[in-house]
């Protein structure tokens, strides 16, 4: 099954919970994080909404 | 003059007639494809070894069989076991294999593949055999024709049936709405990056099948079916993707409603003619088969044919 392994933000207040959630200024920011990280963990980014971007492993 | 004395030895033209056709049918049945394999030479080699062996076993069942030597019989369930390994040869090296693959090949195509291989050996001692009988109860130009008529049902039937046959086959566009991403109606996947989006929308191509009948239904939505498409049309288009890359995932999604498979592949070759090719090729694997109607037709409570 898939696994959420960490979670992009720029609402902090939105997300919750036991897992690695990253803050970011703005939007942009998240998206560039959410690329590094997604390069990095080889963990496919998505999009939730435009301030929320979860990786998810399926290995 | 010893080709001549060798006719006048009918056991021996039989065997030796034999092992030619039956050597002959495994080296055509061996020809490499667009799946590339088996490509590479060593990989020919062992299977036109193992031919040679079945062959010969076949060949050889005759005249033993005439002189009575019923015993002879055993040595084909020994050449059995020794082709089960082949089966297991060919799963292994694929296996071994896939998990390097940028598009894997799939479990599934993995087992067809080594039925297959295992399969085409008895096909070869068939035409042995068959030969050989001929050689042995007439002469060896009758045995000549059964070996050619042999070859030719092998030609024949060396492909099996394909995607094509089962559904027909359709470009769709591919539309990339934020982080959704669809082929036609039929909703794929949610991808994140901006970037990976751009690729998608630039490369992108989407297939839509719509299976012909109710079993083709079944078939398509093979999970096993599905991958071995993906990785055939990857194959022949190339595939625009790399390690550590998980966005950029050619797949295929089934719309529930109606049955039809939406396939997204991101090639390297753009050319429609060429795309629409290699997924009207892609094989119809023998596990993926189902015939619902068929069975529904039987009346309920028997036993599974064994």
């Amino acid at each position: 099954m898939a696994k959420i392994v960490a979670v992009v933000t720029s609402k902090p207040e939105k997300v919750g919970g036991g897992l690695p959630v990253f803050h970011a200024e703005d939007q942009k920011e998240a998206e560039g994080l959410a690329h590094l990280m997604e390069k990095i963990l080889d963990a496919a980014a998505h999009r939730l909404e435009d301030h929320l971007y979860i990786l998810v492993d399926r290995h | 003059m010893n080709a001549l004395k060798l006719l006048d030895h009918s056991d021996l033209t039989g065997v030796v007639m034999g092992t030619i056709f039956g050597v002959a049918s495994r080296f055509l049945m061996l020809q490499s494809d667009y799946r590339q394999y088996p490509a590479y030479p060593h990989g020919k080699l062992i299977h036109l070894a193992l031919g040679t062996i079945a062959a010969a076993l076949g060949s050889v069942a005759v005249p033993a069989l005439l002189k009575k030597d019923f015993t002879a019989i055993t040595f084909l369930g020994m050449a059995a076991q020794q082709f089960r390994d082949v089966r297991n040869m060919e799963r292994n090296t694929l296996s071994a294999i896939d998990k390097q693959e940028l598009v894997p090949r799939g479990t599934t195509y993995i087992e067809g593949t080594a039925v297959v291989f295992e399969g085409r050996n008895y096909l070869s001692i068939l035409t042995a055999f068959l030969t050989s009988m001929a050689v042995a109860l007439s002469s060896w130009f009758v045995g000549l024709i059964v070996g050619l008529i042999c070859l030719g049902i092998v030609i024949r039937f060396r492909k099996g049936k394909t995607i094509k046959d089962v559904a027909q086959i359709e470009f769709a566009p591919v539309r990339v709405e934020g982080p959704n991403v669809s082929v036609g109606d039929i909703y794929m996947m949610n991808v994140g990056l901006e970037e990976s989006q751009q690729i998608i929308r630039d490369v992108g191509i989407g297939f839509v099948l719509t299976p012909r009948s109710d079993d083709a239904k079944v078939t398509i939505a093979n999970l096993g079916q599905r991958q071995a498409i993906l990785h055939d049309v990857s194959v022949r288009l190339g595939v625009y993707r790399d390690d550590g890359e998980p966005g950029l995932l050619p797949m295929a999604k089934l719309d529930l409603h109606t049955g039809k498979l939406g396939v997204l592949i991101l090639p390297r070759e753009h050319e429609r003619a060429v795309a629409l090719q290699a997924v009207s090729d892609v094989p119809l694997l023998e596990a993926a088969v189902r015939m619902p109607t068929q069975a529904n037709r039987h009346k309920g409570g028997m036993l599974p044919n064994g």
